[in-house]
């Protein structure tokens, strides 16, 4: 585990100096041990998995966007549980239970119960169906459509800077509607 | 949309750098002042013996309580604006001005009295303070949570707190200077009570707010 988490660590300062690769791979990376913990806290509140996938999305757009509270002199994996934790237990709520979240759910997942595979979600989906239409549009060419930014900026006339503005406007008013629907 | 895709679309947006919580915390406390002052300036202003009264040793306390719960306050709301962080190990600071009261009363009634205690406790401005320090307050309190919303607080209540209790606390620095009761007890008593009201309302505003 520490070796693992050590190695988030390197990644998340590489992804603040600006290597967006190291990003990529940091999510990835993280992304098995918050679904594992996401269904293990689903099948505690007596929940059916098949929400997971929208909660480690609701996490996974929370660490961007409050990644600027990260201290860079600090391990990562602290912080990126309570983020996970504080999701996690937000989105049991909604859903009508008592909950108790664990920490250590998320500490001590093992590589053998992190299931791998991508996984469609559907709030996320809904969401995005209410944004403005330029936000969506930019979001649907980056994620659906995996077009980079200098595509997506070339297809819809944009330019590169008003795509990236788009795109994060669009993260940040996804994951209040999450918050708050 | 799976989570691969999220995933390359926040990847895509890694180029985007926030600014510090610190930063806007800051903000938002400049923007708002002017409101607080504009506040003090049109319905209170500085005492007009001012110069007389800072050869008296409590009226210098005062400042150095308000100035003891409101920097400490600003230091834990920028401390729990970080999702792991506890509250332990930092509240013990917000009891600095909790002590230094504590002494003044103590010398205070050490001292032959100059008047007799209740009419130092009850002073001559109980409910302007009451309503000066909250109305000062307001606009701080906003400014803050402005800022602190920028954090990822875990316990939004007690952030929300925070930015009550330093809201209050730069409120009473300027209430002070306006204010002629000077005995530490009308301080422990009514700016108490003001402050309280002013976390009161920031936890409740905050807990809806600060959620991230």
């Amino acid at each position: 585990m520490r070796g693992r988490e050590d190695e988030w660590t390197g990644l998340m300062r590489s992804a603040m100096a600006g290597d967006d690769a190291a990003y990529h791979r940091l999510l990835k990376a993280v992304t098995p041990v918050l679904r594992a913990a996401a269904r293990r806290g689903l099948a505690r509140a007596g929940q059916p998995p098949d929400q997971a996938e929208d909660i480690v999305q609701e996490i996974l757009l929370a660490v961007h966007l409050k990644r600027h509270t990260w201290d860079s002199e600090a391990p990562f994996a602290p912080w990126l549980f309570a983020i996970a934790r504080n999701k996690l237990i937000d989105a049991l709520r909604r859903r009508g239970r008592r909950v108790f979240v664990n920490i250590d759910d998320f500490v001590e997942t093992l590589p053998g119960e992190m299931p791998q595979e991508t996984a469609s979600a559907s709030e996320v989906t809904a969401q995005l169906n209410t944004l403005p239409q330029r936000q969506r549009d930019v979001l649907q060419s980056i994620a659906v459509d995996s077009a980079s930014i200098k595509d997506t900026a070339a297809k819809f006339s944009m330019s590169e800077g008003a795509v990236r503005v788009a795109l994060h406007r669009g993260l940040a008013a996804l994951t209040a509607k999450l918050r708050d629907h | 949309m799976d989570t691969d895709q999220l995933i390359r679309t926040l990847a895509a947006d890694n180029t985007h750098r926030a600014p510090r919580v610190g930063a806007l915390l800051t903000t938002g406390l400049l923007v708002a002042a002017p409101f607080s002052i504009l506040i003090f300036a049109t319905f209170l202003g500085v005492r007009p013996d001012v110069m007389t009264a800072m050869h008296n040793p409590f009226f210098d306390t005062k400042f150095a309580v308000t100035l003891s719960l409101a920097i400490p306050a600003i230091i834990i709301s920028l401390h729990l604006s970080r999702p792991e962080a506890l509250m332990r190990g930092w509240g013990w600071l917000l009891l600095l001005p909790v002590g230094l009261l504590a002494v003044a009363i103590g010398s205070e009634a050490m001292m032959a009295p100059a008047m007799p205690m209740t009419m130092r406790l009850v002073g001559k401005n109980s409910r302007w303070c009451m309503l000066a320090i909250p109305a000062m307050s307001l606009p701080l309190l906003a400014g803050a949570l402005f800022g602190l919303r920028h954090g990822a607080p875990s316990r939004p209540a007690l952030a929300g707190a925070l930015a009550g209790l330093l809201s209050a606390g730069l409120a009473a620095t300027l209430y002070a200077s306006h204010c002629t009761d000077d005995s530490p007890l009308f301080v422990a008593t009514w700016y108490t009570i003001a402050t309280a009201v002013v976390t009161a309302i920031g936890a409740a505003v905050g807990s809806r707010v600060l959620r991230y």
